[in-house]
């Protein structure tokens, strides 16, 4: 099973900044490795996000984005002690939800 | 001269320095020099340091039961007691009279993971970085030191090999060789100096706060891995030309001597970003 994620969450106002740090490989099916041949593409490519359960955010990925990525993004309304969850699936059917309590 | 007319001429003048002024900052806010330009890309990636994963793959590892002996590392001896990883970063390579050797962080770690739980401390020194166990060493390393973030150098010298590694260390520093007759002090005995678009400290004296060896473990954000100071080493002695030093070899860390000693003082930001 892949790594956990680091999640963050602060709430200031009536918003609340979370930061996620994902551990992938990223792998874009471009590379050669030593022998020549192609590393095959492992990569994350759908993103979602929760807010006590309630999706607040969904993205699609693709190789362009960086190995251990890096996600930031504001949801309105989350107040502390609100419950973010965050599950990204790859193209090879792994996948990984962690969770966190806003700050 | 009337004073009136004086006046108006000294507006005059200096309205004109001003709108000389204005015509050059405009390029010159445009043209950041290089090394502006690599701190502002770091600022930006350091609220999401990558080494954060490491840390918590390291603190899992040091916690877990793992090995022939189905042993923890939590009993691992770092210099302040069997257990201590608080503060033991900035305190080491030392003498440790057990193995009755000068050890550095992640030697010492093998040193633990042969011991406690029964793994092959050799057959880890020839893994290569990142395959293996050795990648496990440096997460180790890497939540080790970030136990230690924000603390000051401070590595004993008070036994005799102590002492005796900083003075191999510090002339490893200045020895020259290679096929392009160089030594660490070519690249890092001068104010100044960069390679490629990194600036290069001084590491003949204490470069600061979180410069050299005080930023080392760190994440390398061109490439994605996790470099331990036994692997920046290593890559010093490639970029040098030199043989690869052998992993835990005395040379790195009568080197590591060297730098940790000349750092007191200097605060640790390990593990840091770069790029």
């Amino acid at each position: 099973m892949a790594d956990p994620m680091r999640i963050r969450a602060q709430a200031a106002g009536d918003k609340a900044t979370v930061r996620v740090l994902m551990s992938h490989e990223m792998e874009t099916g471009q590379r050669k490795d030593a022998a020549g041949k192609i590393v095959p593409a492992w990569h994350i490519q759908e993103v979602t996000a929760t807010l006590n359960g309630k999706p607040v955010l969904s993205a699609e990925w693709g190789p362009s984005v960086s190995k251990n990525p890096f996600l930031q993004f504001v949801v309105k309304g989350a107040k502390a002690g609100d419950k973010i969850a965050v599950t990204w699936k790859d193209n090879k059917g792994d996948s990984r939800t962690d969770e966190a309590t806003v700050a | 001269m009337s004073l009136a007319k004086l006046t108006m001429q000294k507006t005059l003048s200096l309205a004109l320095t001003f709108a000389l002024c204005a015509g050059a900052a405009a390029p010159a806010l445009a043209q950041k020099t290089t090394s502006q330009g690599i701190d502002e890309y770091r600022a930006m990636l350091a609220d999401g340091n990558p080494s954060e994963l490491f840390e918590a793959k390291g603190e899992d590892l040091w916690k877990k039961a793992r090995g022939p002996k189905n042993a923890t590392l939590e009993k691992c001896d770092l210099g302040q007691g069997p257990g201590v990883v608080k503060g033991v970063f900035v305190t080491l390579p030392r003498y440790f009279a057990d193995t009755q050797r000068m050890q550095d962080l992640e030697s010492r770690l093998v040193t633990c993971m042969e011991t406690l739980q029964g793994l092959n401390g050799a057959e880890i020194a020839k893994t290569p970085f990142g395959k293996g166990e050795q990648s496990n060493v440096t997460a180790l390393a890497t939540w080790i030191a970030s136990e230690s973030k924000g603390l000051k150098f401070n590595l004993p010298q008070a036994h005799t090999q102590e002492k005796t590694f900083y003075e191999v260390g510090k002339r490893l520093f200045y020895q020259r060789g290679g096929t392009h007759d160089f030594a660490c002090a070519s690249c890092h005995g001068e104010e100044g100096k960069r390679i490629r678009l990194q600036d290069l400290p001084v590491l003949s004296q204490n470069p600061g706060d979180g410069v050299g060896f005080a930023a080392w473990p760190a994440y390398r954000v061109s490439n994605g891995q996790m470099w331990s100071m036994q692997l920046r080493l290593n890559d010093c002695y490639r970029q040098q030309r030199f043989p690869y030093p052998g992993f835990g070899s005395n040379a790195t860390i009568a080197l590591s001597t060297y730098l940790g000693v000349n750092a007191k003082g200097s605060v640790s930001v390990a593990p840091a970003l770069k790029r």
